[in-house]
């Protein structure tokens, strides 16, 4: 490979935020023609990677080389004359405009009298479709497509932009098997015709199917690269985790009693094409997680619990007897609480302050005949701020103004002072420092001792195993296996079961 | 603690009381000799401004769970002239009871396109603007309805109470009320949760479209005793009255520091707005400038001023 011209490369690249060190001199190259997977867990920096490769952020030190010359990307549109292109997870398409205008974007054909050439626009379009193996009419409009149609429009996009290179983040997460096979077919003629690709994902299987060469990240340094065909999934998932020095929380069995009725149980649930015919039972004091890939329906049956999504049929029990939920106020009054994935978009109002946020779930015990009680009010703000250690310990401050870790624990604190008896945690530890992590799993588990029940969602597989007393792991919308914790040997072994690979 | 506090004491919020005191004593210095100070003119800027500052009121709800109003002009006009038309052939509980119904009917079908159908509520109140309008114009045949009930008039704007006019208690019960209901109830906080941020009320189990529903249903009630307010301070009912009041009350709710995106709100700082707004009207006209300048002065005024209200 020495000597060879290189599609991309990034070299000794090194980024700090906030004085922590995210990337640490990592090396990361991409062949003329190679599908290169680029893996790691949650935070382990592939996605800073390539933002600096994109433009969006700027590295402290390093370089990179696009076709053997050193390139400055500093914006965007930087990074499009270098001929990078970009699939959004977030599409950037406009969807109310057709296949062909969003294709020639900011980018529209022009008559002799500069005005925009439609009947260019369509053949041009249609070409490109042609070219790269994909059949859709360009005239229609791009909200009556799938969204796996819809990516391969993205894809179109960026490559009727001269895109040679195109970064693909979990582009299968939300896409039918039969869509996925659309894609790589797409993908592997972009390859053939000489377009490299970076392929992020956390599916095993897709990466065999797909990548050529590997390369892993983990806690922000390089620590392998290799042709697929000289590397186990085994091996891979190994370095992806590497060996924790500090196991971050010691798993103990907490001997939870199941000879009882459940607390909750879902039978046969289905919801939509994301949940398919669930049944699991919930008791007193459990910690219940939810493991699978992206995309597998963990989201969607916590959703469907709290009354967020219409469910199609099956039901719920609490304590032996039939609830019905229809809304979240449903499931709340019966003592259901929810963090939600998306904290900013979902779990606060940012521009309120800690303490108005802690109140807004919260209103009906904190008033009287509807008046407000600002006593209760803030006693709870001080209480929750001196339990939870928000930082800074200021009520009325803005939570917009607060880190990751501190907005989060004001959404914690705001549910567990509605006294919940079930909580739904999604994902409570993304962009969250390893201190507040910690503290969260330890909470977690003292919740469970004082006898709530939890269902954990978490993509970190750390977690899981370490206050987890039972496992479902889910994949497309089934229940794939439903373990007891002390079933599962290691890490390693629950990665294995996730991805759905035989031993 | 106490420097903590003055920091978070933003100019936003308390740029009214500033703007407000500055053009105040700016007038007193010009125009004193004009009268500016005399407590009659004084009262008048009160009476002048009361339907706007009740309207106003009711607007701060509706902007601060992030939705808007813009029929309760007309809404005004039509209660103006349903309940003159009561009043002359029933009386006077009935003319009330017409003009709140008014108010009640509107904004019930406002409430449930918006809440329940999706439609924003600048299209839905924009088009109801004209129904109303329309309507007051058509069943009146565009002439004025006279009010001959002695009672009804005092009771709504034509009378004192000693040496206040009876509009001024009006405006301030509106503005008590909305206070109260804003800053010390679940209802103000749900409206200002579900300004903030719609998907975060909700999975807080707030019911976002009922919130919406009754604001719009609270602000069309409201516009409709303005326009009984109107009505009795005019001693007519007539279908342009109002007419415009809708800037006016956003106006007044902007300059008072709400945020035209929802998530806050502030009545004191509302009912300040509204008094600038007819403090400036009244300026100008003891100025002696022609409609035509004072129209352009106070746009002037009021674009700088939340030009500079948004100003870090």
């Amino acid at each position: 490979m020495t000597g060879e011209i290189k599609a991309v490369e990034m070299k000794d690249i090194s980024k700090s935020f906030f004085g922590i060190k995210v990337l640490d001199e990592v090396n990361f190259t991409v062949a003329p023609g190679e599908v290169h997977a680029l893996a790691g867990e949650n935070g382990a920096g592939k996605s800073t990677l390539m933002k600096i490769l994109q433009g969006v952020y700027k590295m402290d030190s390093g370089e990179i080389q696009i076709a053997g010359k050193v390139a400055v990307i500093e914006s965007f549109q930087d990074a499009q004359s270098y001929g990078i292109g970009m699939v959004f997870q977030e599409f950037s398409l406009i969807p109310e405009l057709t296949v062909a205008k969003n294709i020639f974007l900011n980018r529209e054909k022009k008559t002799k009298l500069g005005l925009i050439d439609d009947s260019s626009s369509l053949t041009q379009a249609h070409q490109v479709l042609v070219d790269i193996g994909i059949d859709i009419d360009v005239k229609v409009k791009v909200s009556s497509l799938s969204r796996a149609y819809q990516q391969l429009t993205e894809i179109a996009k960026a490559i009727a932009a001269d895109a040679k290179l195109l970064i693909l983040d979990e582009p299968t997460a939300s896409l039918a098997k039969h869509e996925v096979d659309a894609l790589f077919k797409v993908l592997k003629g972009l390859a053939a015709r000489g377009v490299s690709i970076i392929y992020i994902s956390h599916r095993m299987d897709e990466i065999y199917q797909i990548c050529d060469r590997i390369t892993v990240l983990r806690d922000g340094k390089w620590i392998a690269t290799s042709k697929l065909s000289d590397i186990t999934p085994k091996e891979v998932i190994a370095h992806i985790i590497g060996r924790k020095d500090l196991e971050m929380i010691a798993h103990s069995d907490r001997g939870v009693d199941r000879s009882g009725t459940p607390i909750f149980e879902v039978k046969n649930l289905t919801v939509g094409k994301k949940i398919n015919n669930i049944s699991f039972k919930l008791f007193q004091g459990e910690i219940l997680g939810l493991a699978g890939l992206m995309g597998s329906g963990r989201t969607e049956l916590v959703r469907a619990i709290f009354g967020l999504d219409k469910k199609n049929s099956g039901i719920f029990e609490f304590r032996g007897s039939e609830i019905v939920i229809k809304n979240p106020r449903d499931a709340m009054s019966i003592g259901f609480a929810f963090i939600p994935e998306d904290r900013r978009r979902q779990g606060l109002i940012m521009d309120h302050s800690i303490e108005n946020n802690l109140v807004a779930n919260n209103l009906d015990r904190l008033s009287h005949l509807n008046f407000l009680n600002f006593g209760k009010i803030s006693q709870l703000s001080a209480e929750s701020i001196a339990k939870f250690e928000i930082r800074p310990p200021e009520a009325t401050r803005r939570v917009k103004l607060l880190s990751g870790g501190n907005q989060q624990k004001v959404v914690i604190a705001k549910w567990i002072a509605t006294n919940p008896s079930i909580v739904l945690m999604d994902e409570p530890t993304v962009g969250v420092d390893i201190g507040t992590k910690v503290e969260i799993m330890k909470l977690i588990r003292s919740l469970a001792d004082e006898g709530k029940s939890v269902i954990l969602i978490s993509s970190e597989l750390p977690e899981i195993m370490g206050i987890c007393d039972r496992i479902l792991v889910l994949k497309n919308g089934e229940v794939r296996e439903n373990l007891d914790r002390k079933e599962i040997v290691d890490e390693d072994h629950l990665q294995i079961i996730v991805q759905g690979i035989s031993a | 603690m106490k420097i903590v506090a003055l920091r978070n004491l933003d100019w936003r919020s308390s740029f009214i009381y500033w703007m407000f005191t500055g053009i105040f004593l700016l007038f007193a210095g010009l125009l004193h000799n004009d009268g500016f100070l005399s407590p009659n003119n004084l009262l008048n800027i009160f009476r002048q401004t009361a339907t706007i500052s009740i309207m106003a009121v009711a607007m701060t709800l509706v902007i601060a769970s992030a939705e808007i109003d813009l029929s309760i002009g007309s809404v005004a006009g039509l209660s103006s002239v349903c309940t003159a038309l009561a009043i002359r052939h029933a009386g006077i509980i009935p003319g009330i009871l017409a003009g709140l119904g008014v108010g009640i009917v509107i904004g019930t079908i406002n409430g449930l396109l918006v809440s329940r159908f999706g439609i924003p509520s600048f299209l839905v109140t924009l088009g109801m603007q004209g129904v109303a309008f329309g309507t007051a114009a058509l069943i009146t045949n565009y002439a004025p309805i006279p009010i001959l009930n002695d009672k009804f008039n005092s009771l709504f704007g034509s009378g004192n109470i000693g040496k206040f006019p009876g509009l001024l208690a009006w405006s301030f019960i509106a503005v008590v009320i909305g206070w109260v209901a804003l800053s010390k109830t679940t209802f103000g906080r749900r409206i200002l949760a579900t300004g903030g941020n719609r998907d975060a009320a909700e999975f807080n189990g707030i019911d976002t479209k009922r919130i919406k529903f009754t604001v719009l249903l609270v602000c069309s009630i409201v516009a409709a005793i303005a326009g009984m307010l109107y009505a009795g301070r005019l001693q007519t009912g007539r279908y342009e009255w109002g007419v415009g009041d809708e800037l006016s009350a956003i106006a007044a709710v902007i300059l008072g520091g709400t945020s035209l995106f929802g998530g806050s709100g502030t009545i004191i700082g509302t009912f300040f707005g509204a008094l600038l707004v007819g403090l400036i009207n009244n300026g100008l006209i003891l100025a002696g400038l022609p409609v035509s300048e004072q129209q352009i002065v106070r746009g002037l005024i009021i674009i700088l001023a939340v030009a500079l209200a948004k100003k870090k």
